[in-house]
């Protein structure tokens, strides 16, 4: 018994030292027990839609497209920079693919690649003026952002609904998954719905989380972000690492506005209004340090989620004032940045 | 000669030369850009009309933020985002106190001096959170603004109960428009107010070798004796200063408030003025004058994309492109290549030189 | 992998007479290379053979950071040719430079805290996109034990020491077969014990035929492990020579330029303060304890006295400094001047006081980069004289030129970025800041570290002078000899607590030593 259960205290020292041997690790675990602890609470004394699977399908469905803006805005953060175009980008990609379905005749195929071709280009001019010619990073994003922002409206003024009968299908296509199903009040059995967005979304969740964690170009990221002097020592070529970043950023943003256009279906130079600053903040919230070198996919996805779940306790309390949204986001980057700086504090003084 | 000399290596020529390109541009494109005419505002007061006027009065703002945005910069080596948030914040403090009780205000319920006051106080407060998470806990100075710009507008609203409020009284007007009998706006003359009260307080104080210290080496900074926390503390809490005034001339050129859209993309405006002024966004040295030329630049600029009838929403898009422009033109990168290409140039005339010889 | 495993790799070779040429594995010949208003190196002839362990020596300005930066793709030079294995190579950045074979290992540890062990020892190498994280982890295993470093694969280098960090980048190069290993001041962080495992490393590499270049400021270490010497004065070469061949003090004076007096004089130049308060005890600290984690000390130092604080590196001499100066939290204890108490919680208290610290990492936490060489000057002294009365551009310029021809600064002008100086000019800098507000007491942790032979001494006779001149002084070194020439009391640091105080004859290396070994 005494042997089973010092068995079990050392596997937990085990787990306690794998968790705070590095911030990033350690940053995880704090958003991922916050999210945890949120929505629980949010399932107890909220109850209502909570308790439902379905409710955790729609934060998703809501939030495809922020979750793959925080996983590329992770990239750009880890390696030190910051990119706040993304909100600008999508905009754009969701206005010229609706232009080009409704009143060029074009094909969904063409929309994406549309889509594809916006964010690259973007991702990849930035990421050349910020690593070729040393301009910082926030104010060509800046820039990048009032870019998108005008040229929206210089490509269509109007926000219109986008007709084009193979995107409608698309876009009202539900993806059913019967086990996070539940039953409505007649008593009927509704399947869980997602739509097509949140599949994109996760695979790129997971692709780009294999990227950084097993591949030669993820550490760069780290090194880089971490120590750009440094890595550039250890033979990494800091310069294209830092394009790379912006550039999958930007593919990030282009992807995400293709979703966020499914999942709307419309064009408007409204569209996206804020993305940047809740993207960031997601990143934020997931444990990436604006200082660089610390984060994770994972954690983006989280901070997303957390974020969604909050904004949902709090409309479902009936504050639907755009006033308490602001506040507890706000209130919730704060935390966290305080959770950080106490972090790498701690850290600090007992490397002393 | 020799000033001139000097001033091609300094700071202050990007945006000289910024400027001239724009002063070029308008001349060959209408010269007419340049006239100023006096008028008569709704009221029938004397003002002085033209594009040039235009530039001063609605730059006014900008210069005064970039003033502070400077100082921030140099000292925290990050940018206050929340500056457009703050402004709405004081300009919902001073309507809220003038307005009494009522929503449409014929007379001041309330001194003018008492709201303006208030507002100065509830800026300090928001910069001295901003500046408390940056200087306190170490964040980030965009992240910790993050904050405010996230929520700061919602406070805006809250403080009015998102009411609409509309100030007649002739007596708030003046300082968007002008002081019956002086023709010039207002605006201009509280901006040059701002400008001359920063040039006495760095000469007369230690704050502009303070913040550069402070935000070149902060450790160094604290081993001489300086507070570098005090000092970024400092610094954001004189940049809620600057969004008052802002604030002030903001509500009263229009009487009323947005909450959601008053100075809205007002910090994106200043940030490119400390930026075109060429001081390092990193923090360290800084050179005020340069930013303040800055921010008219980017004023010049608007109101050169109106003329030229470019719709108001479209307008950021040329923005930006100017903005490319320069931060392109003056990277490390491409000026030293242009600096080698000019000895280049200069090493082979030298060699035909010796050649003819 | 790139770097091609020499055929030599196996064969041992032991060179320690040195008068048959061996193969001769890096040439560099008639290196130029200028900066903007300084010809840094002219002409430099630079030669390592196989399987020795070469120092190149040089005062700061002489160009051997210079050099250094052109073999590794740093700098790109103006003329000249580098060959390795008699092959000319271009070599224009620092991944081109690993990849023919010049690994360099610099003083400021080159690594990424942010990643493991492992990944510091693998990240950058090859080009292959996917990692099998176990072999690589496993491979870093092996290799650190077969170099005896105490590292486990996985861990943050962040939560690694210093000199095991600096271990690391040293396997790494190990690791990459390089022919060319360059040391750029390693020992300057390591206490005795690390540098001896260091050497040991070193001569290991030397029998695997891999040529080191060992660039430092400690003349031991020079005669400790290295084969042959070059010398650079001026940006000029000035010779190559045999280490059995050039003693000791011929190479100081082959560095400087002059024959110099022996250093070991100035103690007996120097004149001793003989004001009427001599021996009076000035400052006093009574169990000061720092939030830094150092055990409670007693302190005092005398009118005109020079006390120092020695023992081995992270033994807390730095931190009982910056206790009484303020710079870390003071959590106990109390300080005395001239028998009263004071309060001292912020260097501006201590200041006020007439306590002046020079503190240890130049770089980090002296200079202030990007500011003028006046403005770095007068800072202290304007701090002290309040925010509301600034100088005038005319008396700071009047203050820093007085100190730049005082302390013999070489600078273009006062208005010159401090951090374009070499460090020794910087380091001026900062004493002419504090000598300037004429501080009563004067701690100087490592003012001569990192610096070269010529501003060593300079320093050193400042001292001395300042003391002569009523100023009381403590003087920190890593360099023994230095604490026993200058010092005339000291106290003994082991284990971040204080285990003694010698003073008189006791002062001597061997004293010391004993000390602070604990017999």
């Amino acid at each position: 018994m005494s042997k089973k259960s010092s068995e079990s205290a050392n596997a937990f020292q085990k787990i306690m030292k794998k968790i705070t041997a590095t911030n990033t690790s350690l940053l995880l675990t704090i958003t991922i027990a916050i999210f945890l602890f949120m929505y629980l609470f949010a399932i107890i004394f909220v109850g209502g839609s909570f308790t439902k699977p379905q409710a955790f399908l729609d934060i998703l469905n809501n939030n495809a497209c922020l979750i793959i803006l925080a996983c590329g805005m992770s990239i750009v953060m880890i390696t030190g920079g910051i990119d706040i175009s993304v909100g600008g980008v999508v905009a754009l990609v969701s206005m010229c693919c609706a232009v080009y379905l409704d009143k060029r005749g074009g094909s969904v195929l063409g929309a994406i690649v549309i889509s594809l071709l916006i964010g690259l280009a973007f991702g990849a001019f930035q990421g050349f003026l910020v690593a070729y010619l040393d301009i910082q990073p926030f104010i060509v994003t800046l820039a990048g952002m009032f870019f998108a922002r005008g040229m929206v409206t210089i490509v269509c003024e109007v926000p219109f609904n986008v007709e084009h009968a193979g995107f409608v299908a698309l876009k009202d296509s539900r993806i059913e998954i019967p086990f996070l199903g539940s039953f409505n009040r007649l008593g009927q059995f509704i399947p869980g719905s997602s739509e097509v967005g949140v599949i994109v979304s996760l695979i790129v969740v997971v692709v780009l989380f294999v990227i950084m964690k097993w591949t030669r170009l993820g550490r760069a990221f780290y090194a880089v972000g971490g120590n750009a002097q440094s890595a550039m020592m250890l033979g990494i070529n800091v310069r294209r690492t830092r394009f790379l970043s912006h550039l999958i950023c930007g593919l990030m943003a282009g992807i995400g506005g293709f979703v966020y256009f499914m999942h709307v279906g419309s064009g408007s130079p409204a569209h996206a209004t804020g993305y940047e600053m809740n993207a960031i903040a997601a990143a934020i919230i997931g444990g990436t340090m604006l200082s660089g070198g610390v984060g994770n996919i994972m954690g983006a996805f989280f901070g997303v989620l957390s974020l969604a779940t909050i904004k949902n306790i709090v409309a479902a309390w009936g504050l639907q004032d755009a006033w308490w949204t602001g506040i507890t986001i706000a209130t919730m980057i704060c935390l966290f940045l305080i959770i950080q700086s106490i972090v790498s504090a701690v850290r600090s003084n007992k490397k002393r | 000669m020799k000033i001139f000399k000097k001033l091609i290596g300094s700071q202050i020529m990007l945006p000289l030369i910024a400027l001239l390109v724009l002063v070029l541009f308008n001349l060959i494109w209408d010269p007419s850009f340049f006239a100023i005419s006096l008028g008569a505002n709704n009221a029938g007061d004397p003002i002085l009309k033209g594009n040039l006027v235009t530039i001063f009065d609605y730059g006014s703002e900008l210069a005064i933020l970039a003033i502070g945005m400077t100082l921030v910069t140099a000292a925290s080596g990050g940018q206050d985002i929340s500056v457009g948030a703050t402004i709405a914040i004081a300009g919902s403090v001073i309507l809220r106190i003038i307005r009494g009780n009522e929503v449409n205000v014929d007379t001041m319920k309330a001194p003018l001096i008492v709201a303006f006051i208030a507002a100065v106080v509830a800026t300090m407060l928001v910069g001295a959170f901003n500046g408390a998470l940056v200087s306190f806990f170490k964040v980030p100075p965009m992240v910790a603004t993050l904050i405010m710009f996230t929520a700061g507008r919602s406070i805006a609203g809250w403080i009015n109960n998102y009411d609409n409020i509309y100030i007649g009284d002739p007596r708030f007007k003046i300082f968007g428009g002008v002081v019956p009998g002086f023709p010039v706006p207002t605006a201009i003359i509280i901006a040059l107010v701002c400008m001359i009260v920063i040039a006495l307080v760095l000469k007369f104080t230690t704050l502009g070798l303070y913040a550069q210290s402070v935000g070149i080496n902060e450790k160094s900074a604290k081993l001489n004796g300086i507070n570098p926390i005090f000092v970024k503390f400092l610094t954001f809490v004189l940049l809620g200063v600057c969004c008052a005034v802002c604030g002030l001339i903001q509500t009263s050129r229009l009487g009323t408030i947005n909450y959601s859209n008053i100075s809205l993309n007002i910090e994106m405006d200043a940030i490119l003025a400390v930026a075109l002024g060429g001081n390092a966004l990193g923090g360290g040295k800084f050179n005020m004058a340069s930013s303040v030329l800055g921010a008219y630049i980017i004023q010049f600029l608007t109101v050169t994309l109106y003329k030229l009838d470019v719709p108001s929403t479209a307008i950021s898009a040329y923005k930006a492109v100017v903005v490319i422009i320069l931060v392109v033109i003056s990277s490390p990168v491409v000026t030293k290549k242009i600096k080698e290409m000019k000895s280049r140039r200069n090493a082979k005339e030298a060699a035909r030189k010796a050649g003819v010889e | 992998m790139s770097g091609v495993v020499p055929v030599a790799h196996a064969r041992k070779y032991f060179f320690r007479d040195g008068m048959n040429m061996e193969k001769e594995v890096l040439k560099a010949r008639n290196i130029y290379k200028s900066f903007p208003g300084v010809k840094a190196l002219q002409g430099v002839d630079f030669t390592l053979r196989e399987g020795e362990i070469h120092a190149l020596m040089g005062e700061n300005g002489a160009g051997k950071s210079t050099l250094i930066k052109v073999l590794t793709g740093v700098y790109t030079k103006d003329e000249g040719n580098i060959c390795l294995d008699d092959k000319e190579v271009s070599i224009h950045s620092p991944e081109a430079a690993q990849k023919v074979g010049i690994s360099t290992v610099y003083q400021e540890i080159s690594l990424c805290p942010n990643l493991t062990v492992a990944e510091n020892l693998y990240i950058g190498r090859d080009g292959k996109i996917w990692k099998n994280w176990r072999s690589m982890n496993k491979a870093a295993k092996q290799l650190l034990e077969s170099l005896d470093i105490p590292a486990e694969p996985t861990e943050q280098l962040a939560n690694c020491s210093i000199a095991i960090q600096q271990m690391v980048a040293i396997a790494r190069s190990v690791d990459m077969k390089c022919k060319v290993l360059i040391l750029d001041e390693p020992t300057s962080s390591l206490d005795e014990n690390e540098v001896q495992k260091l050497f040991g490393l070193m001569l290991d590499l030397k029998k695997r035929g891999v040529g080191i270049i060992f660039v430092t400021h400690f003349l031991d270490q020079v005669y400790a492990v290295c084969d042959r010497i070059t010398v650079l004065r001026d940006g000029k070469l000035v010779g190559e020579y045999l280490i059995s061949e050039l003693p000791r003090v011929q190479l100081v004076s082959k560095m400087l330029g002059k024959d110099m007096d022996d250093l070991s004089d100035i103690k007996s130049i120097a004149k001793k303060y003989d004001g009427e308060d001599s021996g009076k005890e000035i400052f006093s600290a009574h169990e000061l304890q720092s939030n830094a984690d150092i055990k409670p000390f007693d302190m005092s130092v005398k009118k005109g006295e020079i006390n120092g604080f020695t023992g081995l590196l992270g033994s807390g001499r730095s931190e009982c400094v910056r206790a009484v100066f303020g710079a870390d939290k003071v959590i106990g204890g109390y300080l005395d001047k001239n028998g009263k108490r004071i309060k001292v919680k912020k260097p501006i208290d201590a200041m006020k006081s007439g306590i002046a610290y020079l503190p240890e990492d130049r770089k980090n936490d002296g200079i202030i980069g990007e500011l003028s060489v006046r403005d770095n000057i007068i800072l202290a002294l304007q701090v002290l004289k309040g925010p509301f009365r600034p100088f005038s551009k005319a008396e700071a310029q009047k203050f820093a030129e007085e100190y730049i021809n005082l302390l013999d600064i070489k600078t273009a002008s006062a208005d010159t970025p401090i951090k374009s100086l070499s460090g020794g000019n910087q380091q001026k800098v900062i004493l002419a800041r504090w000598l300037l507000t004429h501080p009563e007491y004067l701690i100087l942790d490592e003012p001569t570290r990192g610096i070269d032979v010529g501003t060593k001494v300079e320093i050193q006779k400042l001292v001395l002078q300042l003391a002569s001149e009523g100023v009381s002084v403590t003087f920190i070194s890593s360099e023994i000899d230095e604490m026993v020439r200058t010092c005339s009391r000291l106290i003994v640091m082991r284990d971040r607590q204080k285990v003694g105080e010698l003073s008189g004859d006791d002062v001597s290396q061997q004293k010391i030593m004993s000390t602070i070994a604990g017999d």
